[in-house]
């Protein structure tokens, strides 16, 4: 494995290369350029407040702030997921020429992809901080779990992407189960909605290691309340997992990649 | 050991043919079909084929070695193996130094780049840092010859601009290893020229070649040593011109002919005065030997002699009754002998000997053997076309145009 890295590493400069590339050529020929890459949250961002507002019509309660802001905040890790996953999931199957004529380390290609989608992410998040400043949303010393928060998605992705790559390059089918569970899968993550409104059946909601980082997310942005660190070690030995997992996974079918694809 | 810089050991590979299961519903009905039909046991086996059969052989540093062979006869596996793409199913593969495969050129192109972004990309691909292309740029700009659709999109361009981009960006990794396979036959003819002696280049500079390609005269310029597969199998490894030789008497038809002929060739042989041999160098004397056997009695026959260029166009042609034999006449089981002599005076190429037995009188041709050889003619460089016609310069000197001369005063 130490070798696989030091090759990896030999590499970086075409890992880039290729994150450059996606980037670049993700939004070439449309009307809006990188405008989608803010304009795809903002509708995950809407249809989520106006979920909000029928929650709030039935509760017979108003829609406060802190619910349109925690809606926002988490929408965008949430979107950053699903299009790293779906992303990644067709890598391989999109540079077929590369992955049958030259030979690099492959887990590139996923890796790219979810790098790709961290550029959409941080494009998003600066329309975000504008968005949470207009609505006067404070700010806190909690801010500082952050990065770590968003660390452990990305490791998640990365781990995920390796899997879902791999396995899609043998059964196209794993391309079609992918998009089932992303569609599906925002009805079982906490985005739309609190699992605190699920009182004390919320922990089997948080059992979804997605769950957490959203939850501690929106805790530490939208509420400066300080988050979990019990449900933030339990996302990240996930993301860890899944991410040393699925580099084992990744690379031990990588040397059938030429000849199956 | 140190100067080897590839070696291959004892290599198999094993390919499934037939059907792959791509997805789960595919694998479904046809492991419940296997079930049902245990006794095809052995089929299955049939499913399996070997594309490599225990195949050995080093290439030592800075050394070109050229792999000849009919299509499917496992170049490419080799190559991909050799580049780490596949695996080998049984032997071991030995790689000592910078290795760079170019396989397909223009493989990591990606359409919506422009020609710049593309070069980029394409050279940290082919394992090029940012610096050395940005050292680079102009130079392969130039050589790819497009200056003024280099911000343009790669989907714009035409197939060969594409791999002409495609090449120009390859020819300028510097690896130390270089594989390559079939990248030379694009563009037209002065772009393949230059891409020729770009390779040439890369060859003095002290690189190790593997060289693949159909094109025997690039193998035969380029490489000293060559391989001829066979389904698989190495058939020979040798110098290139026998390897060439072996190569072109296997691709040759039986010589006993079609039963319905009177009359038929039965052997065609280009030798000079140290024995059988395809590669000449520019106007030297070749002897072409023709045996020609009959079945029934023939008569008024001449044996006829083409020589055709690449494209298959006739640069001369000469005859036994043209050089003052006079028609012959076979009767069944006769043979019949002729040598000629010809000062091959072309320049640099490929040619292809025709050989013919017919009649003048009624124009009919009863047996052609077209090629029934191929030569390969080397000159100096001073020599370029389809002719030698060995130019030497008698005088050269400034002189002032006098019309000038009279404006100046």
């Amino acid at each position: 494995m130490r070798e696989h890295i030091r090759e990896f590493n030999k590499y970086s400069g075409l890992f880039w290369m290729i994150t450059y590339r996606d980037v670049k050529v993700r939004y070439k020929q449309s009307l809006m350029g990188f405008m989608w890459a803010i304009l795809m949250p903002v509708l995950v961002v809407i249809s989520g407040i106006g979920v909000r507002y029928a929650y709030a019509l039935a509760a017979h309660a108003l829609l406060n702030k802190a619910d349109v802001a925690s809606v926002a905040v988490k929408a965008l890790p949430w979107a950053f997921l699903v299009s790293s996953i779906r992303f990644s999931c067709n890598s391989l199957l999109s540079n077929k020429e590369l992955v049958t004529k030259i030979y690099f380390p492959k887990e590139i290609f996923p890796l790219a992809a979810v790098m790709a989608s961290l550029f959409d992410l941080f494009v998003a998040s600066g329309a975000l901080l504008i968005f949470l400043f207009a609505i006067h949303v404070g700010w806190s010393m909690q801010l500082m779990w952050v990065p770590l928060l968003l660390g452990t998605i990305v490791v998640f992705a990365c781990g995920i992407g390796m899997i879902v790559s791999a396995a899609g390059l043998f059964f196209r089918d794993v391309k079609y189960i992918v998009e089932v569970l992303l569609t599906f899968g925002i009805f079982f993550t906490p985005v739309f909605y609190d699992t605190r409104m699920f009182g004390d059946k919320a922990k089997w909601l948080l059992l979804n290691p997605v769950a957490p980082i959203l939850e501690c997310l929106s805790a530490c942005v939208t509420r400066q309340q300080p988050p979990d660190p019990l449900w933030i070690a339990y996302s990240l030995g996930f993301g860890m997992a899944a991410l040393v997992g699925g580099y084992l996974f990744f690379k031990r079918l990588e040397p059938a990649f030429a000849e199956n694809i | 050991m140190a100067d080897v810089a590839l070696r291959m050991e004892h290599v198999y590979k094993k390919f499934r043919k037939g059907e792959v299961f791509n997805s789960l519903r595919d694998l479904v009905p046809a492991l419940t079909g296997r079930m049902f039909q245990r006794q095809d046991l052995a089929g299955h086996d049939q499913r399996e084929f070997w594309a490599l059969r225990d195949v050995s052989f080093e290439v030592k540093h800075g050394e070109a070695f050229g792999i000849i062979g009919h299509n499917g006869a496992g170049k490419s596996t080799i190559l991909k193996i050799l580049s780490r793409i596949m695996r080998p199913t049984k032997g071991s593969i030995v790689v000592n130094g910078r290795l760079s495969a170019l396989l397909e050129v223009s493989a990591g192109f990606h359409p919506d780049l422009t020609g710049r972004e593309n070069i980029f990309l394409n050279g940290t691909i082919l394992g090029m840092n940012r610096r050395e292309i940005e050292s680079k740029l102009d130079q392969i700009i130039s050589f790819s010859e497009l200056e003024d659709f280099i911000d343009t999109p790669v989907k714009r361009y035409s197939s060969g601009m594409y791999a002409r981009l495609g090449f120009s960006v390859a020819a300028h990794v510097d690896p130390e290893v270089l594989i390559v396979d079939e990248v030379l036959s694009v563009g037209d003819h002065m772009f393949q020229q230059r891409c020729m002696e770009r390779m040439s280049s890369i060859l003095k500079g002290g690189r190790t070649v593997l060289f693949v390609s159909h094109n025997l005269k690039a193998v035969s310029e380029l490489c000293s040593r060559a391989m001829l597969l066979k389904k698989g199998e190495v058939a020979i490894i040798s110098g290139t011109d026998s390897v060439v030789r072996h190569y072109l008497k296997d691709a040759q038809e039986p010589c006993a002919g079609d039963e319905s002929k009177p009359v038929y060739i039965s052997q065609v042989r280009v030798s000079d005065e140290r024995g059988e041999r395809s590669t000449f160098e520019s106007g030297q004397t070749a002897w072409i030997d023709v045996e020609v056997t009959a079945r029934e009695r023939v008569q008024k026959l001449a044996v006829l002699l083409w020589l055709a260029d690449e494209r298959q166009y006739q640069i001369f042609q000469t005859s036994t009754e043209v050089l003052g034999h006079s028609r012959f006449c076979l009767h069944p089981g006769e043979n019949y002998r002729c040598r000629f002599e010809l000062s091959l005076n072309m320049g640099q190429g490929t040619f292809y000997l025709d050989v013919a037995i017919g009649r003048y009188d009624i124009q009919k041709v009863y047996d052609r053997k077209a090629p029934a050889a191929t030569v390969f003619i080397r000159s100096t460089s001073a020599v370029r076309g389809v002719v030698n016609c060995f130019p030497k310069l008698v005088e050269a000197e400034t002189v002032l145009d006098s019309r000038l001369q009279e404006r100046r005063t």
